[in-house]
């Protein structure tokens, strides 16, 4: 903020009450999302029985790596890993040609009907078929429990196809076209010479949004998915996380169930951490790119 | 309008009338409509195709017969959703849920973006943005994981900290009476920091020359927030409203799936839930069809109204 250039008007008693109460907001705010994150993090590196026992507040307690390798012993983990890399991959690649296909036409004034063409998708927003409709048409086109139906029924998202082709306007100006068109461009070599070199960020952005979507989607791995071989992480977790909330409760020797229970714990704090770590690790790089990518959905276009 | 015009004289020449004059149009540019075609395909197929498949709300569905063979049966389904008395417990829920969402969530991420942008410390500034919005990033599953652990009667923090003050754990995921709170404020830790960068974004647009005439006018900091930047982010506020009340309906379904548990289904069963159980689970593929057009329906009605009710009040909207 440059609204006190050279500090020439001095901040008043109530602007510096305000300051104060703004710094406490923004901590309280950091530490309650921070704290969460660290917590599962050190729980991850802590010894069971220290977990168990609350020893664990902020940093990891008599420090262990057990978590971690039963994560990496476990080879339904381990598939889970790489269909879930083969799915964001794939998917992404898909999501970013045919997306770019849908907005760079309806970006172009030269596209007669172009607003009928752009209502076409925008109502696909606003209304849908449901989810019987969806599974059976997935299903008649055979595409049950293959990797197909993990990556064609979602190879496009009209949002991000509105941010590209606000993007394309945004950027690209009529008289570029011109000018190429007079040099005997088509739009073919338009498209592939000059618009997608000029649209990397907004690619960036976009790439960055489709891959995290197929890395943390589980949906339609549930409904569409029956083969262990095929699911993807998320699937996988879910087994872990959340539906083996109540087996254990139901063994005898309570000892045993403890110690049990215990790695079961600090598994279960690995597993959420390495599941994580990927998207979080490229998140720092492309952050710029992101915020930037919201702005630009922001604008109301 | 100049690519128009150059287009149009280019290629109009000796054509007389518009109609002939649009089809030329179209046909020099040819390789746009080839462009399109694969995602409209898509659309058509992955979208369009399924809003055919409607019908089945008013059919008795028989896989021998598909979609178009099956018989009529009216409003069958729908009049033996109203019927049941649970239903309108679900509907309940839904709507509780997230108007819950809307009323709670709603002025944290203006309050912190508005926090953001008046730090002057850079350093400070990014490491609390960058913090906040990394939980977006957090698959579902996970978050549902994590909250599990955390919430676990037996090992989980809160669970702790209550014995160590001489409580009693308690199983917070099975208690019906906290499913809501405990959803909307899982939700809210997530989501803020991601749409506090939207109204940040807004923010780095408002005008700098009223707000150093507020500040040589001698307004405070809160009076400045008030009268400018606040007015200035109305729009981006007031769309971002619409949007979440065009979702009330659709409140987050993977979620709230993965949250329920026998203890908390009376207050945690939702529309989108109850759809997917019905059908995917006991096959029923009319009645669930039914419940998902009627939930479509709703939606699309709230967001029309909010638009219009937005358009008319605030002059900002949609649409």
């Amino acid at each position: 903020m440059t609204i006190y250039p050279n500090r020439l008007i001095k901040e008043s008693p109530g602007d510096r009450v305000f300051n104060v109460a703004t710094h406490l907001y923004l901590w309280i705010i950091f530490v309650l999302v921070a704290y969460p994150l660290i917590y599962v993090v050190s729980a991850s590196f802590s010894a069971p029985s220290a977990v168990i026992s609350g020893k664990v507040w902020l940093w990891p307690v008599e420090p262990t790596l057990n978590g971690y390798e039963a994560v990496f012993k476990n080879k339904q983990l381990v598939s889970g890993f790489a269909n879930s890399i083969f799915y964001m991959v794939a998917g992404t690649l898909i999501n970013l040609v045919m997306t770019v296909m849908a907005a760079f036409p309806l970006s172009r004034k030269e596209l007669s009907g172009r607003n009928l063409f752009m209502a076409i998708f925008v109502f696909t927003m606003l209304f849908s078929g449901g989810l019987i409709p969806n599974f059976l048409l997935v299903r008649d086109l055979g595409m049950l429990d293959t990797r197909w139906a993990m990556l064609l029924p979602v190879a496009l998202s009209v949002w991000n196809v509105i941010i590209t082709r606000t993007y394309f306007q945004a950027t690209i100006p009529d008289e570029l076209y011109e000018a190429a068109s007079m040099d005997g461009c088509n739009d073919f070599r338009f498209l592939l010479r000059m618009a997608l070199p000029l649209s990397a960020p907004i690619l960036a952005v976009i790439a960055l949004y489709y891959g995290v979507g197929h890395w943390n989607s589980y949906f339609n791995a549930l409904i569409y998915l029956k083969s262990p071989d095929l699911q993807p992480l998320q699937i996988i977790l879910r087994n872990i996380l959340v539906l083996n909330q109540l087996d254990p409760t139901m063994m005898q020797d309570f000892e045993a169930l403890q110690r049990k229970q215990g790695l079961v714990d600090i598994v279960k704090y690995a597993v959420i951490v390495v599941a994580s770590v990927p998207v979080l690790l490229i998140y720092p790089f492309v952050q710029k790119y992101f915020v930037r990518g919201i702005m630009i959905g922001a604008i109301k276009g | 309008m100049k690519a128009d015009i150059f287009v149009q004289t280019e290629l109009g020449r000796g054509s007389r009338t518009g109609v002939n004059r649009t089809f030329r149009k179209m046909l020099s540019h040819w390789q746009l409509y080839l462009i399109l075609l694969p995602p409209l395909l898509y659309v058509i197929i992955f979208h369009y195709i399924p809003m055919y498949g409607i019908q089945l709300a008013f059919k008795q569905f028989q896989a021998t017969s598909g979609i178009t063979g099956s018989p009529w049966v009216g409003m069958k389904h729908f009049e033996q959703f109203f019927s049941s008395p649970s239903s309108w417990r679900i509907i309940r829920n839904t709507i509780g849920i997230s108007l819950y969402s809307i009323a709670a969530g709603f002025a944290f991420p203006i309050m912190l973006a508005i926090a953001l942008n008046e730090v002057r410390a850079r350093f400070f500034k990014k490491t609390v943005q960058m913090i906040t919005y990394a939980p977006y990033f957090i698959s579902t599953v996970v978050l549902v994981g994590m909250l599990m652990q955390v919430l676990d009667p037996r090992a989980g923090i809160i669970n702790q900290v209550i014995t160590l003050f001489g409580g009693d754990p308690v199983n917070l995921m099975g208690k019906a009476e906290y499913f809501k709170s405990i959803y909307v404020w899982t939700t809210i830790w997530q989501g803020t920091g991601y749409s506090a960068v939207i109204y940040l974004a807004a923010l780095s647009g408002v005008s700098k020359d009223l707000q150093e005439a507020c500040v040589i006018d001698g307004a405070s900091k809160l009076r400045r927030i008030w009268h400018v930047d606040l007015p200035s982010i109305r729009p981006t506020i007031v769309i971002l409203l619409v949007l979440s009340f065009g979702s009330v309906m659709n409140v987050g379904f993977e979620m709230i799936f993965l949250m329920q548990n026998s203890l908390n289904l009376a207050t945690s069963e939702i529309i989108s839930t109850y759809v997917y159980k019905v059908g995917l689970i006991n096959a029923n593929f009319s009645f669930s069809t039914a419940i998902g057009l009627f939930n479509s329906v709703i939606n699309l009605f709230l967001l029309v109204s909010a638009n219009y009710l937005a358009r008319k009040f605030t002059d900002n909207s949609l649409w």
